[in-house]
């Protein structure tokens, strides 16, 4: 058996089966995440949200998941069938691909790439496909003018997060993202951390970040009540089911993400405690708990505000934010606080 | 056959039915779709020869930014393809006898090609030594160490070329009404709004 894991065929079965693992994982916490998040927009507007399927209605993600999966798929007529069906495909699994690069521990990680977070950001930008070819294949006019919309949106953000990670990787000198936990090691715990250097782009990473994942208040691809949804108007069932997951999962990814490039992944914020799994998802936590607190306090962006603020406000401060760490890691200044590659990489 | 090859075989495969199905797709959506899945084959083809970064490079530029363009313009665009096809039949004869004569010369070119003496050695010697360097460092070393001027010149041609297109597209419009955000922002409270105290049943 032992020597069966060391051929080729073997070690494509292991991944195959760390693979099935990972997603399973991550599709059974969507769903609890799904219901907490559910739960902290109820109690911020002083309502009991869902407390009927299960004990405390724990069970109410699952009973949507059935829901979901056991009604009829409708096909609007005129409709490009593959694409139409193509596009929750794509919106799904690439949301699922980009988990395969996040360290959970030392160690812990699917593929230990040493283009992680390149990656990350190819796997992000084809994101838009799904919205694009949803939109597209719908044949019908408002799917297609939100398509646009969301597109337009999700590829002006994609700038100012590309921008934010090379500040990062410029600190780090690697693109992979165990190197850059690694990096962030040292005896001051927390004050080690990259988002004390980087403290100005952890802000726009977020908003950024909520902005490329379509989340409130950035919401406009789905803004039921005044652009009649967006490019998934006419998907209904199963294949929403999949926009819909997929979504999440980019948004905890999100979460995840900016855990490991700014506040350390898998290290204990005080020296005394030891470094474990349990960290990360602690600050995976804590970040969607401050998402689901944004949705539920900030209203909703107006598109041209939208578009100002990503170009003309995140762009620029981004790309001189670049240009100040390059700088200041290039001499080494500040004690070396921007140049980590020495520790790290 | 090792799973190496299985996916050499599979990428090459959906490479060139990619780029077939790009020529004969009969919607100019799905020939963009093509397109994309040919791109994205041959950036698995690149990772199977250990070349990451290039292979995710061409994925954020071609797939990521190049295809949604693309995509955009042909959705928008209401051309008529069925039409530009109808003379293909006719003209396939002459396109076909282009097409060999190419093939033809390319076979002449390179059919007596030969490499001067000693290319390898001076391949090797602008090429940083790959089994201690990453990808992207020893890309970086070339780049931006080596070949710098060339580089810049590069940026710079691109920045110029951007440049014109966009004085070539920008039209100020004079009469159309603009946000000033920053005059909405600094406007003050007490010079734009009075307030008065109206008593009752009298009015102002």
């Amino acid at each position: 058996m032992s020597e069966f894991l060391t051929t080729s065929t073997g070690i494509a079965l292991v991944i195959l089966a760390q693979s099935l693992l990972l997603v399973v994982l991550l599709l059974m916490s969507l769903a609890v995440l799904l219901y907490a998040d559910r739960k902290i927009w109820a109690a911020v507007q002083m309502r009991k949200g869902p407390n009927v399927v299960g004990l405390f209605g724990l069970l109410q993600s699952f009973a949507d998941f059935f829901k979901y999966a056991l009604k009829e798929i409708v096909v609007p007529a005129g409709a490009d069938r593959v694409v139409y069906f193509l596009a929750p495909m794509a919106s799904f699994v690439l949301a699922i691909m980009l988990w395969a690069v996040i360290p959970f521990g030392p160690g812990m990680v699917l593929a230990d790439l040493n283009v992680a977070l390149l990656y990350i950001f190819a796997i992000s930008s084809l994101e838009v496909y799904g919205v694009i070819m949803g939109g597209w294949a719908s044949n019908s006019k408002y799917p297609f003018l939100g398509s646009l919309r969301s597109a337009a949106q999700m590829i002006s953000y994609e700038v100012s997060i590309g921008l934010i990670l090379i500040g990062v990787i410029i600190s780090t000198g690697s693109l992979n993202l165990s190197m850059i936990v690694l990096a962030q090691e040292g005896p001051l715990g927390l004050l080690h951390w990259y988002w004390l250097p980087h403290l100005p782009m952890v802000v726009l990473f977020f908003v950024s970040a909520l902005a490329e994942t379509n989340r409130a208040p950035f919401d406009l691809p789905e803004a039921e009540s005044e652009l009649v949804a967006g490019y998934q108007v006419e998907y209904s069932s199963t294949p929403f089911l999949l926009f819909m997951i997929g979504e999440y999962a980019a948004l905890v990814f999100m979460c995840a993400l900016i855990s490991v490039i700014f506040f350390g992944g898998w290290l204990s914020p005080v020296p005394f405690l030891p470094d474990g799994m349990f960290w990360m998802f602690l600050k995976i936590l804590v970040m969607f708990f401050i998402i689901s607190m944004v949705k539920a306090i900030v209203p909703r962006y107006r598109y041209d505000q939208l578009m100002r603020l990503g170009w003309k406000v995140f762009l620029p401060f981004s790309l001189a934010w670049v240009v100040l760490v390059a700088f200041l890691a290039h001499f080494e200044l500040l004690g070396g606080f921007y140049a980590r590659w020495a520790v790290g990489g | 056959m090792t799973f190496f090859a299985f996916a050499f075989y599979l990428f090459a495969f959906c490479t060139l039915a990619g780029g077939l199905f790009t020529v004969i797709a009969r919607n100019p959506v799905h020939s963009v779709l093509w397109l994309i899945l040919a791109f994205l084959s041959s950036a698995g083809l690149f990772i199977l020869v250990g070349a990451e970064f290039v292979a995710l490079l061409l994925v954020i530029v071609y797939v990521g930014a190049v295809a949604v363009l693309f995509l955009f313009v042909v959705m928008m665009l209401d051309v008529d393809f069925t039409e530009l096809r109808a003379g293909m039949t006719r003209y396939l004869p002459i396109g076909l006898l282009i097409g060999l004569v190419v093939l033809m010369q390319l076979a002449i070119a390179f059919g007596s090609w030969t490499f001067s003496e000693g290319v390898e050695a001076r391949l090797r010697a602008t090429a940083p030594v790959a089994v201690e360097l990453q990808n992207t460092s020893a890309l970086g070393m070339l780049l931006y160490d080596r070949y710098l001027i060339l580089f810049q010149l590069a940026g710079l041609i691109l920045l110029v070329a951007m440049i014109g297109a966009i004085v070539l597209t920008l039209r100020h419009r004079t009469n159309v009404k603009r946000q000033d955000i920053l005059a909405q922002i600094y406007r003050d409270p007490a010079k734009s709004m009075e307030l008065k105290d109206v008593k009752p049943g009298q009015g102002l």
